[in-house]
C-alpha cells in the first residue's frame, strides 16, 4: 500500500534521526559521559520522536480526510461538465443510467438532486471505474472523472509523501540541533512514553465508548421508523418481510417479546443444569476431595471453559439435540429438533465451570472459624455446609450465578446452531424457540444494505443486549465485592 | 513498610502529650553542613507523620536517627532522598538543603538527586540478576563509564570497599539472590556506592541479620565515613553508639533532640531522650 | 432452664437415634457431589467421544489408481511448457479417458456418467499439480492416485449406507450389503457395482487425507480442507497479537506503576472490567459498525478480525498484566529508585523482564479465547466461502472457527467428518497454547 510506504521513509527519517542524536551527544560528551545529563541514547530518541511523531500525527490526519477531498473535487468537475454535449449521452448509455433512475431525454444531472443511495452509487461508481473494477458498463465521461479522480489522488498523494518526509525532516533536524549536554533528553524521551501509556489505557475507554455510541447511534435510527414501544412490547417478529423496501408490507413487524422470551427460556434452562451441577461440584471439592483427586478434576473441569462454543454448538446439533428428539419419539413426546431444551442443556454444560469455579472461590473464602465452631458442636460436614457455609457464602453465589446468566444472555454460536430461527412465543422447552443473539446473526450474516430497518434492528437487539449484560455484571461484580470485604 | 506506623503515631492527642521544645530553626551542627533540613512536615494524607523537624547533618560523619518505632525516623531519611515522591499520599512542606541547594526544587531531578544521595534498605533487595549486574546498574544508568574496563574497575572497587569482593571474586557472575542476608545487604552497599554518592541513607540496615553479619556491616560503615556522609535509622541505640558520632531523636513525629552520640547517650537534655535511652519506654 | 428433651440421658438416646438419619444424609449429600462431578466429567468425555469417533476417519482419504496418458495435443499443442499454459490446459479429458478404459463395459451416456461420478472433480488438479511441478511427465502414461468423490469414500469408511468393509470385498465375493430402499440411497447400484470392481481390483487405497491439510475451503467435501481457514487465523492472531500485547502491556504498566489514584483510573479500571463480560458478538456489532462503516476497511479480512479481537481480548491482558505487575516485590522497585534509576527505567530494566513471565501466560490464554472466537467474526464478514489461501492480512478469509460453523451447516456426511476433524485440530492448537501457558507459569514462578 503507498501509505506504507510513507510510514516507512518516517521510520527511516527516525532511525537516521537516532544515529545522528547518539552521534551528537557522544561527540558533546568529548569522552566523558557523565557530562551528558542523559545517555546518549536518550539524546538518540529524543531526536527519533521528533522525526516519527509529528510526521505520523500529520498522515494520520490526511489518510481518512484525503480520499474524502478527492471524491469532493471529482463530484465537482462532474457537476462542472456534465452539460457538455456528449457527456450526458455517454451516462445514458450505461448501465448507471438505469440504476440512477436518469430519464432517457435527460440533458443534465444535478448532484443535488439525486437520493442518498444514488449519490453512494455514484461515489461508488467513480471509484470503481477510477481502479477498473467498474462493472455498470463504460461511460467515457465517467471514465474522464474517474481519472480525473486518480490524477488528484496522486497528485495530492505526492504532497502528503513530500510534507511528511519534510516535516519528519525538520523534526528532526529542530531535535538534533537541541542536543546539548545539559538537554534532559531521558525526561523528555520518559514524558513521550508516558503519554504513550496513557493513550494505551484510555483504549478501553474508547472501546466502551464507541460499542455505546454505535448501538445507540443504530438504535435510535432504527427507532425512528419502528417506535420503542412496538419493538420492545410488540409479540410479533418477523423482519424477513423487510428485505425490498418497495414490498407490500415492507416494514415487517419488530416486536422482540417472542426473542427476549426465548433467550430467557434457553438461559433458565441452561441455569437449571448448571447451577445445581456447579455448585455441587464446588461444595465436593472444596469440602471433601482429596487434594489429589482435587488436582485432577480440576483442571479437567476447566477444559470445559476452554472448549470454544462453535465446538458446543456442533455437539449439540450433532448429538444432543437428535438424543433428545429421539428420547422424546420413545416416549411419544413430540420434540422439536431444535428444541430450547438441547441447546439449553448443552449451554448449561458450557457454564458448569465458570460456576463451579466462582463458587469455590467464594466457599473457600468463607473463614475456618466457622466451619470449627459448627464441627466443634458435633454438626457433620454436610449440615456445617448447609446451615453454615452455604448461607455465609450465598451473596457470593447469587453474585457468580448473576454473572453465569450474562453469559447465558450473550452466548451466540450454540444458540445459532442449535435453536431455531422462527420466533416463538413459547414456555414450552421441547419447541423450538429463537434468542436475540441468533436473531443478530441472522439479520447481519450476508449481504445487505447498511441501513435497512432489518440490519438497523440487529443494532437494536444489540443494545439491549449491552444493556442487559451491564447491568447484570454490574449488580454481579457489586454483590461479590461486598462479599469478599466482608471476609477481609 | 512500617509507613503505617508512622500515620498512627500521628494522632493529634499524641501532641499535647509531649511537645519538646525542639531546636526549631537553630543550626544543630557546628561546622560545615551537608544537609540541612529546616521546618520539614510529611503528611500522609490527612496525617502528619514528621513535623517541623529542623536538623543538619555534617559531611564524613555518621549520622544516627533513633527513636520508638513509628516515630517518624524512616519517613524523615526517606525524605532526604525524596523516596517518599514513589508514595502518592505523601507530601513535604519545609526546606532540605543538599549542599546549600533545595532539593525540592521543581527543577531538582529527583533521578539524579537520588544520584548523589544513595540508599541502602531495611530488607536486602539485590535484584535478581548477578552479583556484578547489581553493581554496574547504577555506573550504567547514569553514564558515568565509557569502557567495559572502567566499568569492571568501579564494580570491584565498590564491592572492595563493601568488604565483599574477597567472598565473591570468583563468582561474580551468579546470582546475587543466592548470598546470605549479610552478604546481600553488603552487597546492597556496594551497589549503593558504585554511583559515588555524597550521602548514604540507611534505613535499618541490620535489622534482617544476625549479630555477626551487623558486626560486619557495622564495622564497614565505619570505614565508609571517611568518604561518604552516613545517615542511619537504627532500632539498636548500642549501634547508635557505636557506629555515630551525631544522634537525633525523634518522637512521635517531633525531633526531640540532636547532639554528639556521646552527649546524646551520657547526658541527654530532654527527659523523653532520658527516659528511651534508660529503657523506660520504646 | 429445662431443656425440652428432659434428663441428659434422654436426649443422648435422642441424639443416636438420629444419628443414623444424619450419618445417611451426610452420605447422601456426599454422593451428590460426586455424582454432579461425574455428570459434568461424563459430559466432556462424551463431547471428546462424540468429536473424536466421527472426525477421525477425515484423516483418511480413499484413492483410486489411474493410468493417464498426457497427450501433448490435448495439454500443450504448442510444445511451450509454458507454466501459464499448463495450468490452464484441459486434464478432465485424460482422467475420463483413464476411468472409461477401466470400465469398457460402460458405454451408454448414463454409465459414462456414473463412472465418472466415482472420482473427485477435483482429480484434475491433482494431475495439474504434478505435470507443473514436473513439465516433461507430458507426453507420458503416468500413474496417479486421484481422490474418490466424498459418496464413495463416506461408503468405504462405513459411514453411509451401503457400508463397504475394503478388506472383506477385497477377500470374498460378496455383494454390497444394502439396508436402504433404493430412493435414499447416496449411490447407485451401478456405483456400487462400479466400486466393487475398482476394490477388488486392488485400484482403491485408504491412505492420508494430506489435501484436508493442505486445501481451502470447497463445496466439495473430498477437496475441502482447513489450510485456508488455518491461515486466515494465523493472520487474525499476528494482527491481534501485534496489537493486543503491546497496548496491554503499556495501559497495565501505567494503570499499576503511574496512575494516580483518582476518579479517571477507577473509571477506567470499572471500565475493564466490564468490558471483560460484554458478550463477544457486541464486539462484532462494534467492528460491523465502526472498522466497515465508518473507516471503510475491507470486509472480511483478517485485519479487521484483529482488530475486534484485540478489542476483546485487551482486557483479559490487561487484568493478567497488572496481576503480574502487582507480584513483583516494591523492594526491587526501591532498590533501583535508591540508585538513582528514573522511574521508566525502573520498570523497563527491573519490573517489566520479572512480570514478564505472567503476562506472557495471560497474553497466551487471551490469544486462545481469541483463536476459539465466531461469533464477532460473523459480524465484519468473516464467513464468506473463500476457496483461495489467503496471500496476506487484507485479502478475504475466514478462520478455524468459523469454517467449523461453516461445514457444519452442510449436510453431507462428508462434511460432518471434516467439521469434526476441523474441531480436533482447533482443539490440538488450544491444548497447546494452554499447555505453554502453564508450563510458562511453572517454569517461570518465582517465590519472592
Amino acid at each position: 500500500m503507498d501509505t506504507l510506504l510513507v510510514i516507512a521513509a518516517i521510520l527511516v527519517l527516525a532511525a537516521v534521526g537516532f544515529a545522528f542524536g547518539r552521534r551528537r551527544a557522544v561527540v558533546q560528551s568529548a569522552g566523558v559521559p557523565a557530562r551528558l545529563h542523559s545517555l546518549p541514547g536518550y539524546h538518540g530518541h529524543f531526536v527519533a520522536l521528533w522525526a516519527a511523531v509529528p510526521a505520523l500525527v500529520l498522515l494520520a490526519i490526511w489518510v481518512p480526510l484525503e480520499p474524502v477531498l478527492a471524491m469532493n473535487a471529482a463530484l465537482d468537475y462532474f457537476q462542472a461538465h456534465v452539460s457538455e454535449p456528449g457527456n450526458m449521452e455517454s451516462i445514458r448509455q450505461s448501465k448507471l443510467a438505469l440504476l440512477l433512475g436518469i430519464p432517457q431525454d435527460a440533458t443534465t444531472l444535478r448532484l443535488d438532486e439525486l437520493g442518498a443511495d444514488q449519490y453512494a452509487l455514484m461515489q461508488t461508481e467513480i471509484r470503481n471505474t477510477a481502479v477498473g473494477t467498474a462493472t455498470t458498463g463504460h461511460s467515457a465521461f465517467i471514465q474522464e472523472v474517474a481519472d480525473y479522480y486518480a490524477r488528484y489522488r496522486t497528485t495530492s498523494y505526492l504532497i502528503m509523501f513530500a510534507a511528511a518526509v519534510g516535516v519528519a525532516g525538520a523534526g528532526a533536524g529542530f531535535a538534533w540541533s537541541r542536543v546539548a549536554p545539559e538537554m534532559r533528553a531521558r525526561n523528555r524521551v520518559e514524558a513521550a512514553v508516558k503519554w504513550f501509556m496513557i493513550l494505551c489505557s484510555t483504549v478501553a475507554i474508547l472501546t466502551t465508548v464507541g460499542i455505546v455510541l454505535s448501538l445507540l447511534f443504530e438504535a435510535l435510527r432504527f427507532f425512528s421508523r419502528i417506535p420503542v414501544t412496538e419493538f420492545l412490547f410488540g409479540l410479533h417478529w418477523s423482519p424477513q418481510t423487510a428485505i425490498r423496501e418497495d414490498q407490500v408490507g415492507s416494514t415487517g413487524a419488530f416486536g422482540a417479546v417472542p426473542l427476549f422470551a426465548g433467550t430467557m427460556l434457553i438461559s433458565f434452562i441452561a441455569m437449571c443444569v448448571a447451577v445445581p451441577i456447579g455448585l455441587l461440584s464446588a461444595i465436593y471439592m472444596a469440602e471433601y476431595a482429596h487434594s489429589k483427586v482435587r488436582a485432577v478434576v480440576k483442571p479437567l473441569l476447566e477444559i470445559l471453559a476452554g472448549i470454544p462454543t462453535v465446538v458446543y454448538g456442533f455437539f449439540a446439533a450433532l448429538t444432543v439435540a437428535p438424543f433428545f428428539r429421539d428420547l422424546g419419539d420413545a416416549v411419544g413426546l413430540d420434540v422439536s429438533s431444535e428444541s430450547a431444551l438441547a441447546a439449553g442443556v448443552v449451554m448449561g454444560i458450557m457454564i458448569i465451570p465458570f460456576v463451579s469455579s466462582l463458587s469455590d472461590d467464594v466457599i473457600t473464602a468463607v473463614p475456618q472459624s466457622m466451619r470449627e465452631g459448627s464441627y466443634g458442636l458435633g454438626a457433620t460436614k454436610s449440615e456445617t455446609v448447609r446451615r453454615v457455609i452455604l448461607p455465609a457464602a450465598l451473596p457470593g453465589i447469587v453474585g457468580g450465578v448473576l454473572l453465569a446468566v450474562s453469559r447465558a444472555i450473550g452466548e451466540t454460536m450454540i444458540v445459532v446452531m442449535a435453536a431455531g430461527l422462527g420466533a416463538n412465543l413459547t414456555a414450552n422447552p421441547l419447541e423450538a424457540v429463537t434468542t436475540v443473539t441468533v436473531q443478530i446473526v441472522t439479520l447481519l450474516v450476508g449481504d445487505q444494505e447498511f441501513d435497512s430497518s432489518k440490519t438497523l434492528a440487529a443494532f437494536a437487539l444489540g443494545l439491549v443486549l449491552f444493556v442487559m449484560t451491564l447491568l447484570l455484571n454490574i449488580v454481579a461484580l457489586h454483590v461479590v465485592r461486598k462479599y469478599r470485604e466482608q471476609y477481609e | 513498610m512500617s509507613d503505617e506506623q508512622h500515620t498512627e503515631s500521628a494522632h493529634d492527642h499524641a501532641q499535647d502529650h509531649a511537645r519538646p521544645d525542639t531546636t526549631a530553626g537553630k543550626p544543630t551542627v557546628d561546622g560545615p553542613v551537608k544537609v540541612a533540613s529546616r521546618h520539614v512536615d510529611v503528611f500522609y494524607g490527612e496525617k502528619q507523620a514528621i513535623k517541623d523537624v529542623s536538623l543538619d547533618i555534617a559531611p564524613n560523619e555518621v549520622t544516627a536517627f533513633i527513636g520508638p518505632s513509628g516515630c517518624g525516623k524512616s519517613t524523615f531519611l526517606r525524605a532526604l532522598n525524596r523516596m517518599n515522591d514513589i508514595i502518592d499520599i505523601c507530601r513535604v512542606t519545609g526546606d532540605i538543603r543538599l549542599d546549600g541547594d533545595d532539593i525540592y526544587d521543581r527543577r531538582v531531578d529527583v533521578v539524579q538527586l537520588r544520584a548523589r544521595v544513595g540508599m541502602v534498605f531495611q530488607k536486602p533487595n539485590p535484584f535478581p540478576k548477578s552479583i556484578y549486574e547489581n553493581v554496574a546498574y547504577g555506573p550504567r544508568i547514569h553514564g558515568l563509564v565509557a569502557h567495559k574496563d572502567e566499568l569492571d574497575e568501579i564494580v570491584h572497587t565498590s564491592l572492595d570497599r563493601a568488604g565483599l569482593l574477597n567472598e565473591v571474586k570468583d563468582r561474580l557472575e551468579t546470582p546475587g539472590t543466592g548470598l546470605s542476608g549479610g552478604q546481600q545487604q553488603r552487597l546492597c552497599i556496594a551497589r549503593a556506592i558504585a554511583v559515588s554518592p555524597e550521602v548514604i541513607l540507611m534505613d535499618e540496615p541490620c535489622s534482617a541479620l544476625d549479630p555477626i553479619a551487623t558486626a560486619k556491616i557495622e564495622e564497614l560503615i565505619d570505614e565508609l565515613r571517611e568518604n561518604y556522609t552516613i545517615v542511619i535509622v537504627t532500632h539498636s541505640m548500642q549501634q547508635a553508639a557505636r557506629v555515630s558520632q551525631r544522634t537525633a531523636f525523634f518522637h512521635l513525629g517531633h525531633l526531640v533532640e540532636m547532639g554528639d552520640t556521646e552527649t546524646i547517650f551520657t547526658n541527654p537534655e530532654h527527659r523523653l531522650t532520658q527516659g528511651y535511652i534508660t529503657g523506660r519506654f520504646g | 432452664m429445662t431443656p425440652p428433651s428432659g434428663s441428659p440421658a434422654t436426649a443422648t438416646e435422642k441424639m443416636r437415634a438420629s444419628l443414623k438419619r444424619r450419618y445417611a444424609a451426610e452420605r447422601r449429600f456426599q454422593a451428590y457431589g460426586i455424582v454432579a462431578i461425574l455428570l459434568a466429567l461424563g459430559m466432556l468425555v462424551t463431547l471428546f467421544a462424540t468429536i473424536i469417533s466421527t472426525g477421525t476417519s477425515a484423516f483418511v482419504q480413499h484413492t483410486v489408481r489411474l493410468d493417464v496418458t498426457l497427450f501433448p495435443q490435448d495439454i500443450d499443442p504448442d510444445g511451450t511448457r509454458d507454466p501459464a499454459v499448463l495450468r490452464r490446459a484441459n486434464y478432465q479429458t485424460t482422467i475420463n479417458d483413464a476411468l472409461y478404459s477401466l470400465f469398457p463395459e460402460a458405454t451408454s451416456r448414463q454409465d459414462r456418467r456414473a463412472v465418472r461420478d466415482l472420482v473427485s472433480s477435483g482429480a484434475n488438479f491433482v494431475v495439474r499439480d504434478m505435470v507443473l511441478a514436473d513439465p516433461s511427465l507430458v507426453g507420458q502414461r503416468i500413474s496417479v492416485r486421484v481422490p474418490l468423490a466424498s459418496e464413495f469414500d463416506q461408503v468405504l469408511k462405513g459411514n453411509v449406507d451401503p457400508a463397504v468393509d475394503l478388506g472383506v470385498i477385497r477377500e470374498a465375493s460378496t455383494s454390497v450389503p444394502w439396508s436402504l430402499p433404493p430412493d435414499e440411497r447416496l449411490i447407485s447400484e451401478t456405483q456400487a457395482d462400479y466400486l466393487q470392481q475398482l476394490v477388488r481390483q486392488g485400484e482403491i487405497e485408504g491412505s492420508f487425507n494430506r489435501w484436508f491439510f493442505t486445501n481451502g475451503d470447497s463445496r466439495q467435501p473430498e477437496l475441502a480442507g482447513i489450510w485456508g481457514a488455518a491461515v486466515g487465523s494465523f493472520f487474525t492472531l499476528v494482527v491481534t497479537l501485534a496489537l493486543s500485547f503491546p497496548i496491554g502491556v503499556a495501559a497495565a504498566v501505567y494503570l499499576e506503576e503511574f496512575a494516580p489514584k483518582n476518579r479517571w483510573t477507577d473509571i477506567i479500571e470499572v471500565n475493564i472490567n466490564n468490558l471483560a463480560a460484554v458478550p463477544s458478538i457486541v464486539f462484532g456489532l462494534l467492528g460491523l459498525a465502526v472498522f466497515l462503516q465508518f473507516f471503510g476497511l475491507p470486509r472480511s479480512a483478517p485485519v479487521v478480525g484483529g482488530l475486534v479481537l484485540t478489542l476483546m481480548t485487551l482486557p483479559t491482558i490487561i487484568i493478567a498484566s497488572r496481576a503480574a505487575l502487582k507480584s513483583v516485590p516494591p523492594s526491587i522497585r526501591e532498590a533501583a529508585l535508591g540508585v538513582g534509576a528514573s522511574k521508566l527505567q525502573t520498570i523497563t530494566h527491573h519490573v517489566l523482564p520479572l512480570a514478564m513471565p505472567g503476562m506472557l501466560t495471560g497474553t497466551i490464554i487471551g490469544m486462545a479465547q481469541a483463536l476459539g472466537e465466531t461469533a464477532p467474526l460473523l459480524m465484519i464478514g468473516m464467513v464468506a466461502f473463500v476457496v483461495d489461501i489467503p496471500g496476506s492480512p487484507l485479502d478475504s478469509a475466514t478462520v478455524l472457527p468459523v469454517q467449523i460453523f461453516l461445514w457444519s451447516d452442510s449436510p453431507e456426511r462428508g462434511f460432518t467428518e471434516r467439521t469434526s476433524a476441523a474441531i480436533m485440530c482447533l482443539l490440538g492448537f488450544l491444548i497447546f497454547m494452554n499447555a505453554a501457558a502453564v508450563l510458562l507459569r511453572k517454569r517461570f514462578e518465582r517465590r519472592w
